[in-house]
C-alpha cells in the first residue's frame, strides 16, 4: 500500500475500521493529525471540553455497537478525558482514544503539556499503548480496535508522540488481528450449557437477571426467546434495560437499590437465577448473603473475572451471551421435554409475581399542580411511544428515567451505570444523535449534573445536532439530599444549589430554545412543543419539580434487597 | 494460604507496572516478586508469592490473565515445586568470630564473596526458611547489611 505520513496512516486505519465521525479537541501535540484530518473523509466534531469528546464517542458506541473514537491532545487534553475513559471502562463500552504526546526525545523530561497518560489510564482502560516506534503505528491501531470491540469490550488508549505521527511509515495490508495472548472465549462449553438447562427445566421459580452484556453482544432476541419459551420473568440491571421489552408482561423492570418491589422479591424467592451478562454489582445485590439465598445461580459472562467475584456461582458459563443463549435455546428445543407443560408449570410463579406488582407497582404520589418528575418521564415515554434514545445524567434523574421510561428495545438507554458520571448525558446525547440523525434524543438531566458539561450546547449548535435536554430541576443535588434526608437527619450539607442559572436564558445564549414548566398541567404541552422545536434546534426544558421528591423503592446501603423503603 | 504464581509476560516496558497496579488497585497482597527475561527474549517470567484464600487467589489468577500482556499464569504451589531465594549478607567478622562465621556459612553451603578485615560478605541460596535460618544464626554475631531477592520457583517434573 506504500509509504505515507504517520498521521495519514492513522486516518487510513480509521477509515479501514469504518469510522465516520470522531470527537476531539486540538492542541500542539496533535496539530499534524488535525492538518491531515481537514482533507480526509473522517468527520471531526469539535467539542468544548475533552471529557465531552470521550463521552460523545462513548454515546455513539452505545447506540450503534460500533467503536467510538476520540482525539485529544497531550497533557491536560488527555487528563481531561480520564473521567470519561473510566466511565466507558466501567460500562464495558468499546472506544479508542487517540492522545497526542510530546516528541519521543522529550518524553520523561517534564516537557510542555507532557503527562504520562499511559500510566494514568492503566487501571481504567482495557489496554493502552505508547507508540514509540513509527513502524509499530499501524499494527498498534489495528490491534487497539480489535481489543476494544472483542471479548468484554472496553476503552483502549493510544498515545501518539508528535514525531512518530510525522514520520513516514509503511501502510501494510490489513490482515485479521491474531494475538497469542488475547483470545476471548465466545463459544460456551456444551457440558455447562446442558447442566444449566437441566437446572432451568427443573426450576419452579426461575428468574432471568439480565445485564449490559446482553446488549453488548446483541443478544436481545435470543434472550427474549428463552424467556418466552419457558415463561420466565425477567429483571434487568440499569445497563440491561431494553435487552428485554419493558412493556412485556414478563418484564419486572429493574432490580437492586432502586429496583421494583417485584424484581427484588422475585430474585429473593427464586430457586434458579439465570444471570446473563450481569456482574452482581453491589447496587444490585444489596447485602450479599441475603441475595437470592435459595437459588441455584447460573452465570453467563464472557469475562471469567466476573464469575464468583461477588456471589458464589453454581454453574458458570464463560462465553458470549448471544452464543450461550442460542445454545441454550437449541438444547431446550431438542431436550424432549414438553415446553408448553413447562411454561404452564410456571403459572403459579408468574401469578405470585403479578400479585407483587399489583400490591406494589412503580408509583408516586400525585400532588396536583406540583410537577412530579416521574410524571414528566411517563409523559416523555407516552409522547415518544417509548422509542426515543434516552441519555441521562446521574442521580435521581437517572433513576426516574430508568424506572418510568419503558425501554422496549436495546441501545435506547444511554447512561453511566458503573462509574456514575455526572455530566455524561449531554455529550452522550450528541454522540447518539450524530449516529442516528433521525432519532429523537432526550437527555434526562438534573439541575446539578447538567452544569458539569453544559458547554457542549455550543457543540450541538455548531453541528446542528438537535437534542432535548429535559432538566428535572429541584435546586438540589437530589440523590445525595435524599440520603441526607433519610440517613443524616436532614442535614443538607452542600446539596442545596443556592445559585442555579436561568436555564431558559442560558439556552438562548447558546442559540437553543428554552421552555419552562412550573405546573403539572403544562408538562404535556411543553413536551409536545419540545418535540416540534427539536426539529430545528436544541431544546432545554426546565421542569420545576417537587423539590424534595425521592426515588423509591429504595434499598438502604448494606440492607437486603427485600428491605425496601416504598413510596 | 501462601501461593506461588508463575506468570509468563510480554517483555515490554510498562508490563510490570500493569501487574503491580492490578495488585495495589484491587487490594491483593504481594509478598515477593521476581522477574527476568526467559530463553525467548520477547518474554519474561515473573514469580510472585501472594497469600489469600482460594477465592482471592482465583480472582488474582483470573485478573492476571485478563491483562493483555500476560500470556500464562500458573499457580505452581498447587503441585510439587522447587523454590529458591538468594541473600547477600555482610556479617561482622573480627578476630574472635571469623572462624565461627565461616563454620556457619559452611553449614548453610554459603559462599564468601567479599572479605575485609572486619567483615565477610556471604552469598547464600535456598528456600525462604533456610535464608531466614542463617539470618537468625548470624544475627547475634552482628549483621551489618543484608540484601535478599524474592522467591523464584519452578514446578517439578512428574516422576514417571
Amino acid at each position: 500500500m506504500g509509504k505515507m505520513r504517520g498521521s495519514e496512516a492513522i486516518i487510513q486505519c480509521l477509515l479501514e475500521e469504518g469510522v465516520k465521525t470522531i470527537f476531539g479537541f486540538p492542541g500542539g501535540a496533535v496539530i499534524d493529525l488535525y492538518d491531515d484530518l481537514l482533507d480526509s473523509e473522517v468527520n471531526h466534531v469539535l467539542v468544548r471540553h475533552e471529557q465531552g469528546a470521550v463521552h460523545a464517542a462513548d454515546g455513539l458506541a452505545r447506540v450503534t455497537g460500533d467503536v467510538g473514537v476520540a482525539l485529544l491532545t497531550s497533557g491536560p487534553g488527555a487528563t481531561n478525558g480520564v473521567t470519561a475513559i473510566a466511565t466507558a471502562y466501567l460500562d464495558s463500552i468499546p472506544i479508542v482514544i487517540l492522545t497526542g504526546q510530546v516528541p519521543t526525545p522529550l518524553i520523561g523530561n517534564d516537557a510542555f503539556q507532557e503527562v504520562d497518560i499511559v500510566g494514568i489510564t492503566r487501571p481504567c482502560t482495557k489496554h493502552n499503548y505508547l507508540v514509540s516506534k513509527a513502524e509499530d503505528l499501524v499494527p498498534t491501531i489495528r490491534e487497539a480496535f480489535h481489543i476494544a470491540k472483542t471479548g468484554r469490550p472496553g476503552p483502549v488508549l493510544i498515545d501518539l508522540p508528535k514525531d512518530v505521527v510525522a514520520t513516514m511509515v509503511e501502510f501494510s495490508e490489513k490482515k485479521p488481528v491474531r494475538m497469542q495472548n488475547y483470545q476471548p472465549t465466545y463459544e460456551p462449553h456444551m457440558g455447562q450449557v446442558e447442566k444449566a438447562c437441566k437446572e432451568i427445566v427443573k426450576a419452579k421459580q426461575p428468574v432471568l437477571y439480565v445485564g449490559g452484556g446482553v446488549i453488548l453482544s446483541n443478544a436481545s432476541d435470543e434472550l427474549t426467546e428463552l424467556a418466552k419459551k419457558l415463561n420466565i420473568p425477567v429483571t434487568m440491571t440499569l445497563m440491561g434495560l431494553g435487552a428485554f421489552p419493558g412493556s412485556d408482561d414478563l418484564s419486572m423492570g429493574m432490580l437492586g437499590m432502586h429496583g421494583s418491589y417485584t424484581a427484588n422479591m422475585a430474585v429473593a424467592k427464586s430457586d434458579v437465577l439465570i444471570a446473563v451478562g450481569a456482574r452482581f454489582d453491589d447496587r444490585v445485590t444489596g447485602r450479599i448473603d441475603a441475595f437470592a439465598p435459595h437459588a441455584k445461580i447460573i452465570h453467563i459472562d464472557i469475562d471469567p473475572t466476573s464469575i464468583s467475584k461477588n456471589v458464589k456461582v453454581d454453574i458458570p458459563i464463560v462465553a458470549d451471551c448471544k452464543h450461550s443463549l442460542t445454545a441454550m435455546n437449541q438444547w431446550l428445543d431438542n431436550c424432549g421435554e414438553n415446553l408448553d407443560d413447562l411454561c404452564k408449570s410456571h403459572t403459579p410463579w408468574i401469578e405470585t409475581v403479578a400479585d407483587w406488582t399489583a400490591k406494589h407497582p412503580m408509583a408516586y404520589i400525585d400532588e396536583g399542580e406540583t410537577i412530579k418528575p416521574q410524571y414528566v418521564v411517563e409523559k416523555l415515554d407516552e409522547l415518544t411511544q417509548g422509542d426515543a434514545i434516552i441519555t441521562t445524567e446521574v442521580g435521581q434523574n437517572q433513576m426516574w428515567a430508568a424506572q418510568f421510561y419503558k425501554f422496549n428495545k436495546p441501545r435506547r438507554l444511554v447512561t453511566s451505570g458503573g462509574l456514575g458520571t455526572m455530566g455524561y448525558g449531554l455529550p452522550a446525547a450528541i454522540g447518539a444523535k450524530m449516529a442516528f440523525p433521525d432519532a429523537t434524543v432526550i437527555d434526562v438531566a438534573g439541575d446539578g449534573s447538567i452544569q458539569m458539561n453544559i458547554q457542549e450546547l455550543a457543540t450541538a449548535k455548531q453541528y446542528g445536532v438537535n437534542v432535548i435536554v429535559c432538566i428535572l430541576n429541584n435546586n438540589y443535588l437530589g440523590m445525595v439530599r435524599q440520603w441526607q434526608e433519610l440517613f443524616y437527619d436532614k442535614r443538607y450539607a452542600a446539596t442545596v444549589m443556592e445559585v442555579t442559572p436561568d436555564f431558559c436564558a442560558l439556552a438562548e445564549a447558546y442559540g437553543a430554545v428554552g421552555i419552562r414548566a412550573t405546573k403539572t398541567s403544562e408538562v404535556e404541552d411543553v413536551i409536545k412543543q419540545a418535540l416540534e422545536a427539536v426539529k430545528t434546534s436544541t431544546v432545554i426544558l426546565d421542569f420545576r419539580i417537587a423539590r424534595e421528591e425521592g426515588v423509591f423503592p429504595m434499598v438502604p446501603a448494606g440492607k437486603a434487597t427485600t428491605e425496601m423503603l416504598l413510596v | 494460604m501462601k501461593h506461588t504464581l508463575s506468570v509468563l509476560l510480554q517483555n515490554k516496558p510498562g508490563v510490570l507496572s500493569r501487574v503491580t497496579g492490578l495488585f495495589s488497585g484491587r487490594g491483593f497482597n504481594i509478598k515477593s516478586l521476581c522477574v527476568a527475561e526467559t530463553l525467548d527474549p520477547s518474554l519474561s517470567c515473573l514469580t510472585l508469592v501472594t497469600n489469600g484464600n482460594d477465592a482471592i487467589v482465583e480472582q488474582i489468577t483470573k485478573q492476571l490473565h485478563k491483562l493483555i500482556d500476560v500470556i500464562k499464569v500458573t499457580d505452581i504451589s498447587e503441585g510439587e515445586f522447587v523454590e529458591r531465594e538468594m541473600a547477600l549478607i555482610r556479617v561482622k567478622a573480627e578476630n574472635t568470630t571469623r572462624a565461627e562465621v565461616l563454620r556457619v556459612i559452611d553449614i548453610f553451603r554459603g559462599k564468601v564473596v567479599d572479605v575485609s578485615s572486619k567483615s565477610y560478605s556471604v552469598e547464600v541460596t535456598g528456600s525462604a526458611n533456610k535464608i531466614q535460618a542463617i539470618i537468625d544464626i548470624l544475627r547475634p554475631i552482628g549483621i551489618k547489611e543484608i540484601v535478599r531477592t524474592g522467591t523464584i520457583a519452578m514446578a517439578r517434573m512428574p516422576k514417571k
